[in-house]
């Protein structure tokens, strides 16, 4: 039997959009975040042309300095809504592509699920974070989007770039600009040595 | 011959698609404020918490628990006294899926594997007849996310391997998928039969209700094993640490072949969805 830890939560930080670099350099794996202001949804299918954009020299559907990209496929808004359940895709699907983004100025993604070495390098490199969101919450997500607008490549249905308006969405930082790593140091203090 | 008209299989499928969707089951429920009366992290707690809100959420607003309303997986028991009339099973079927998928604003995931162009309308769904002895129909209908689908493996043992060798791969996988499949996962397990056999046992073992055993007791007191050693692992919900990384280990085993011991590992996120319907 575990002894349950009573530690009280943090009150969460809060940052706007676009990310500056200080405000990410704040962050520490572990801090609970609310963002507010736009960010931008991508997934495979999106990430696969951002790049295909980039190496042609062509100019991209929103400006990636200090911008902050969310992994997720909503699913559609029924009358009345903005959206549809919005949680978090899984984001190593989305590693061979990350790098690139934030070389160009990405300070942020959410997503769900742990990074490549690449990815957390660049992030190193370039000071960017990486927050998770709750995976399979898509309805308590959608409580935080206030708008919603598809910017990009609409023939893409659920995988389409949107643009979002987000008001107090929460997250937790899983990777920060020291190369720290959540997932790695969490799970490290719940391990159990099983006989 | 009782007949059943294709129009009632449709009508089922539209509406267990919709049900399934925005509507936890009490089990997995139950599963989350069981877990969170044990749970040691506070991190891990807030996230159970939240997890029972978004089941709240979803059923007063009538929106899905997950964006990701997955392919249809739609198991049929088919009384083999029952003749389906006016159109073929499995069109029906896929009728119903892309009635319910449109007509409950649930996301259509479904694409060509290379293209990756999107069907339109989730189909066609993933369809498992078995026929049965009497005159009814039973209709279970089980939406399969792809993060947690992705994260399943089947793999062929030899038999020297035996039950470490099953508890160990089992385990691993659990292991090696951490924070992807959106734990607390419910890890169902298929030992035996052939190949595709495993595959499909472990994914039937996840249509039982949460937390059931395994009616032998040999299998059950595995089932134990492997979830302690799995909760040992330290992965918790959402792999931000904690000790309730899944919520049940169900297996479902029959005999194999003398040279082989196939084992597969399907895992299911939190969003454990499934209903079922007998016409």
């Amino acid at each position: 039997m575990y002894i349950k830890e009573q530690k009280a939560m943090k009150e969460p930080v809060r940052l706007s959009t676009p990310l500056t670099d200080d405000a990410v350099k704040a962050l520490s794996i572990g801090d609970s975040v609310v963002i507010s202001g736009y960010i931008y949804t991508g997934r495979d299918a999106a990430h696969k042309r951002l790049v295909e954009l980039i190496d042609r020299r062509e100019p991209l559907p929103f400006d990636l300095e200090g911008a902050v990209i969310y992994y997720v496929g909503p699913s559609p808004a029924p009358p009345g809504r903005v959206i549809g359940a919005a949680g978090p895709t899984t984001s190593y699907r989305m590693d061979a592509y990350a790098p690139r983004l934030i070389e160009l100025g990405l300070k942020g993604m959410i997503g769900k699920g742990a990074r490549s070495r690449e990815v957390r390098d660049a992030m190193v490199a370039h000071s960017a974070v990486y927050f998770a969101a709750i995976g399979g919450a898509g309805a308590l997500m959608a409580r935080s989007i206030k708008e919603a607008e598809v910017i990009a490549w609409e023939e893409l249905g659920p995988e389409a770039v949107r643009r979002l308006l987000v008001e107090d969405f929460p997250l937790t930082v899983v990777n920060d600009v020291h190369g720290r790593d959540l997932y790695e140091e969490g799970v490290k203090r719940y391990q159990k040595k099983v006989s | 011959m009782r007949e059943i008209s294709a129009e009632e299989i449709r009508a089922a499928v539209r509406d267990l698609s919709i049900e399934a969707n925005i509507n936890l089951g009490a089990d997995v429920v139950a599963a989350f404020e069981a877990a969170l009366e044990k749970e040691a992290s506070p991190v891990a707690r807030d996230i159970l918490e939240k997890l029972l809100l978004n089941a709240r959420i979803a059923k007063e607003e009538n929106i899905p628990i997950c964006q990701d309303t997955g392919l249809a997986v739609v198991f049929i028991e088919l009384g083999q006294e029952v003749l389906v009339v006016g159109q073929d099973l499995s069109e029906a079927v896929n009728h119903g899926v892309r009635m319910g998928y449109e007509e409950g604003y649930l996301r259509k995931s479904a694409c060509h594997c290379f293209t990756r162009t999107n069907t339109g309308d989730n189909t066609p769904a993933i369809i498992h007849v078995d026929i049965v002895p009497g005159d009814r129909v039973k209709i279970i209908l089980a939406p399969k996310g792809g993060g947690s689908e992705n994260m399943s493996r089947v793999t062929m043992l030899t038999p020297a391997a035996g039950r470490e060798g099953v508890m160990d791969f089992v385990v691993n996988r659990v292991k090696d998928a951490g924070p992807n499949p959106c734990p607390p996962t419910i890890v169902g397990v298929g030992i035996g039969g052939t190949f595709e056999r495993a595959a499909l046992l472990a994914k039937k073992s996840l249509l039982r209700p949460l937390g059931r055993p395994n009616p032998e007791p040999e299998f059950a007191e595995l089932e134990r094993e492997m979830l302690t050693r799995i909760n040992s692992l330290g992965i918790g919900p959402q792999g931000l640490g904690g000790t309730t990384t899944s919520l049940a280990v169900h297996l479902e085993v029959m005999p194999c072949h003398i040279a082989s011991l196939p084992v597969a590992v399907n895992i299911q996120c939190h969003a454990a969805r499934h209903k079922e319907m007998v016409l």
